[in-house]
């Protein structure tokens, strides 16, 4: 749930890389935490005169109490608000006049922020980002958390609600994880509850999570460390430590029993959704998983794009992909049915292609042909060093998921181990010897058109 | 936290017994010491005996190599009946090549790590490749039977025909790709290059032959007009081996000159309402025909769409968005086309909200042309232009994307080096007289793809222009 976004959904790809023969994927970075607790990275890179500062808070949607849901990526609308010393709207205008952009991000399981631009705009950036860091509360007014609230329920609008099969994911979460459990609710949350939000929530909110000790800052590109390090120290170093974030982890969630759903949507062809719980990031299966989606339906080369979409032409599309989160992971695989096809066909034909992987596991080549893929994307990552994905975020996602930020490469050399015999038990374990569940997407008025269970 | 921890930790001491003593100025901004001065990549060519271009830009960071294949074999090429036939001829390139089946084309490309898309836009086709350097030379085979040798074949040309059928039942479930569809559709009209989808239509697809595909591609893909461009871990020299060997012996042609075709001229301004019954969103589209990129108001044009919406604090999106909460963004660009680009503002907001939208889309469009910008906000907007420059090459497919701009537009290959001093010559007087040339709010087309029952009393009211009712192509209904 970006604060802006383009008009292509983006599945933000955590998914990675694999053994490179002859390089070492590096990111060298140095470290610090301000008496405060704030968490410090610093990456040099001057090939291009530009800097990224990227922040990820601790927090996401899945810290939201029952009612509030949506809370936490409203809130990341309400930082750009102003701040005591940085008037509403002066954020944005002050980082343009000096040729920056900035975005910011939620997901289940944290917040992040960037700011990217010229080299000399650095000072700015830090300048901008402790200000609300440490005098948010001054500046935002119910007025303001009203603007922000409609802006939220127009990106749920846009996003989700006028977008064809745009609820599906809301509806699969729902039925993934019970009531109680913090993955149960979307992240964009409901429009029920964005509507209830209050003052007192962000007072409350911005107490408990957005203080420095539940935060990391990253600044990569063209930047002088000890200058950095400086800047950061000035900025930030006055802002008091708050109180110790504490969660306590939920249970393990399994299924027990497959769970069939049917949706009606504002759309003609119907789509067929299975999703099953899996592994969180970076736990033993996790790349596995990535590799057992690519072999799926990782491009027109494909055991489901060759058999639903080329061969038998009784879909138009097809997608897999695990979803490996904090607490947890999900699996899941999608596809929509051409006209004069159901959704009972295209179920047959994943079942018989799952089935067939579980007994006789993927080729050589095909899992190689993964990796491959992998490595490449991997390679085009280290291109950049601001916005969503680029190094200074990658740096704070390896930091947050395992601790260390230069973890590119043992990312990376995941992928490398992975064997197709390892690849056909993940597809045993997870998937065909699990429960799941179906969610058919199906035209208004025609529910007899989803999966019969 | 990790090993280099004890030194930094004394260093961090140090500095802050240092920086205690001054206490930190929040009451106004930092000032800022100079921005770096740009260093863009150079771009350096050279043309092979067919006539092709090659275009390098060396960038070493990063060992992967961005290829562009660029050819004048756009949709604005599409007779006129077979709209779509452009996009079909360039996504069946990939569909067998050589002595490659369509399937083994992409398992070839994922085993390489190659990303290989094969696309068309209106004014060009475009074959590209972002693969590692190390995979660069097999790649490089696979893109040159791509471009070279399709196979075409009846089977393969059914199959993806029936495949783009289906898509467009899809198209017509998204509002937003049925504004896209509809705005060019009524802007331009059927007389105009431009004027048709370019996925094309129902009747049109199902008219799609292998002869068709065949002919258009013997026409259009030629080395004359044609330009390779290289962006990453490669030299003029290697690259100049590379390509001479796999496409030195692409045959000429005579291409045929781009018709310019008419577009109706626009009486006066209306609203062409589609209906979305059910729709949470209305999809807005408003603008008319502008200039072509070559203009030389182009400079003034950038900074003026900067101020009006190109960018998250210009009048629009802080109006709309920040001001009114009624969307979730809201822009304007003016569309980079070799002949006559169009203009146009955009959002999707909320379906209660669809007039009062309108009214504050309108008040800003009227605005720009009637009061000249104040200079803080000229500067701010020259600014975020010039000074964001840099980063725009960062990544081998950002400069690809800012040099192929050249190459397409026939710009000359210093353009970069000289438009940050352009842009930084544009006064409020510019902004203003281009304003009052390219946005014309007497002759807007108003394109609204939503929920009629709801929103058309309310436009209706609005008294600006007659309500015109179309369908989910933008076509008349019968």
């Amino acid at each position: 749930m970006p604060r802006m976004s383009s008009t292509t959904p983006v599945l933000l790809g955590l998914a990675c890389a694999a053994g490179l023969s002859a390089q070492t994927l590096r990111v060298p970075y140095t470290t610090f935490t301000l008496p405060n607790g704030l968490q410090v990275l610093l990456h040099e890179d001057h090939s291009v005169p530009v800097v990224a500062v990227n922040t990820w808070y601790h927090v996401g949607s899945s810290d939201e109490r029952t009612g509030r849901t949506g809370f936490a990526h409203l809130f990341e609308h309400i930082m750009f608000m102003g701040s005591e010393h940085v008037p509403t709207g002066e954020f944005d205008r002050l980082l343009e006049a000096a040729g920056g952009d900035n975005n910011g991000s939620t997901t289940e399981d944290r917040t992040n922020y960037y700011e990217d631009g010229p080299a000399n705009a650095l000072p700015l950036m830090l300048y901008l980002d402790s200000d609300r860091l440490g005098f948010l509360l001054p500046e935002i007014t119910t007025d303001k958390v009203d603007i922000q609230r409609g802006v939220v329920q127009n990106e749920r609008r846009q996003s989700y609600e006028n977008r064809p099969y745009g609820l599906a994911q809301e509806n699969i979460v729902d039925r993934l994880y019970p009531p109680n459990h913090p993955y149960h609710w979307p992240v964009i949350g409901s429009m029920q509850d964005l509507h209830a939000a209050t003052l007192e929530d962000v007072r409350r909110f911005f107490q408990t999570y957005y203080t420095p000790n539940n935060a990391t800052i990253a600044i990569a590109g063209d930047i002088s460390p000890a200058d950095a390090r400086a800047l950061v120290e000035r900025y930030f170093g006055d802002i008091p430590r708050g109180p110790a974030v504490t969660r306590t982890p939920p249970p393990p969630v399994r299924l027990s029993a497959d769970v069939p759903a049917v949706l009606e949507d504002k759309v003609q062809l119907p789509r067929v959704y299975d999703a099953w719980h899996t592994v969180k990031a970076f736990a033993d299966d996790d790349a596995t998983l990535d590799v057992v989606a690519n072999v799926l339906a990782g491009g027109r080369s494909s055991r489901l794009y060759r058999r639903l979409v080329y061969d038998m032409q009784i879909a138009t599309d097809v997608v897999a992909f695990q979803d490996g989160t904090r607490i947890d992971g999900k699996f899941e695989i999608f596809a929509t049915a051409r006209p004069g096809h159901e959704l009972g066909e295209l179920q047959r034909v994943i079942d018989e292609e799952l089935r067939k992987l579980a007994d006789q596991g993927p080729t050589a080549r095909e899992v190689e042909r993964a990796r491959n893929t992998f490595e490449a994307e991997f390679l085009s990552r280290m291109e950049r060093v601001g916005g969503f994905g680029g190094k200074a975020d990658q740096l704070n996602f390896y930091n947050y998921f395992v601790g260390t930020p230069d973890y590119f490469q043992k990312d990376l050399d995941r992928y490398g181990r992975v064997r197709p015999a390892a690849v056909q038990r993940a597809v045993k374990t997870y998937l065909t010897g699990a429960h799941r569940v179906v969610l058919s997407v199906v035209p208004q008025g025609k529910a007899e058109l989803g999966v019969k269970p | 936290m990790s090993r280099r921890c004890a030194g930094v930790m004394v260093l961090a001491i140090l500095l802050c017994g240092r920086l205690s003593a001054q206490a930190v100025d929040r009451a106004k901004p930092p000032t800022l010491p100079p921005p770096p001065a740009l260093k863009l990549p150079a771009i350096q060519t050279a043309t092979l005996p067919s006539g092709l271009t090659l275009a390098v830009v060396e960038v070493h960071k990063v060992p992967v190599v961005d290829v562009q294949v660029l050819v004048d074999a756009g949709a604005a090429r599409d007779p006129a009946d077979l709209p779509g036939l452009a996009t079909f001829t360039a996504l069946m390139l990939q569909q067998g090549a050589g002595t490659r089946r369509a399937l083994d084309v992409a398992d070839e490309a994922a085993f390489l790590g190659a990303q290989l898309n094969t696309t068309a836009t209106a004014d060009g086709a475009v074959a590209s490749l972002h693969v590692p350097r190390r995979r660069l030379e097999a790649a490089l085979d696979l893109l040159a039977d791509v471009v070279l040798r399709p196979t075409f074949s009846d089977s393969e040309v059914a199959r993806q025909r029936e495949l783009r059928s289906a898509q467009l039942v899809q198209q017509r479930d998204e509002p937003v790709a049925v504004a896209n569809v509809a705005f060019p559709a009524i802007v331009y009209g059927p007389g105009h290059p431009y004027g048709h989808p370019l996925n094309g239509t129902d009747g049109a697809t199902a008219a799609l032959t292998r002869d068709r595909v065949a002919g258009f591609y013997r026409a259009y893909y030629r080395p004359n007009d044609a330009r390779i461009l290289m962006v990453g871990d490669i030299t003029l020299a290697q690259a100049r081996g590379l390509v001479a060997a796999r496409f030195g012996a692409w045959p000429q042609g005579d291409v045929p000159g781009l018709a310019g075709g008419t577009a109706p001229a626009t009486a006066t301004r209306a609203v062409y309402l589609i209906d979305k019954p059910g729709a949470a969103q209305s999809v807005i589209r408003i603008g008319h025909i502008g200039p072509a990129r070559s203009t030389p108001d182009w400079y003034a044009l950038e900074v003026l769409n900067t101020i009006l919406g190109g960018a998250f604090t210009s009048r629009l999106n802080q109006n709309l968005r920040e001001t009114h909460g009624y969307t979730y963004g809201a822009f304007s660009q003016f569309a980079a086309r070799r002949l006559a680009g169009a203009f146009v503002a955009l959002a999707s907001v909320v379906t209660a909200k669809t007039d009062s939208s309108l009214v504050e889309f309108l008040k800003e469009l009227r605005r720009i042309r009637e009061e000249p910008v104040p200079e803080g906000e000229l500067a701010k907007a020259k600014a975020y232009v010039t000074l964001g420059l840099p980063g725009d090459f960062e990544t081998t497919g950002g400069a690809a994307a800012r040099f192929r701009e050249v190459l397409s537009y026939g710009l000359p290959l210093d353009y970069y080096d000289r438009y940050i001093g352009r842009i930084g010559a544009v006064t409020a007087a510019d902004v203003q007289r281009v304003a009052r040339q390219y946005i014309d709010p007497d002759h807007f087309d108003i394109v609204v793809v939503g929920d009629k029952a709801q929103i058309e009393a309310g436009i209706r009211a609005l008294n600006e222009g007659p309500i015109v009712y179309r369908d989910l192509w933008g076509q008349e209904i019968k």
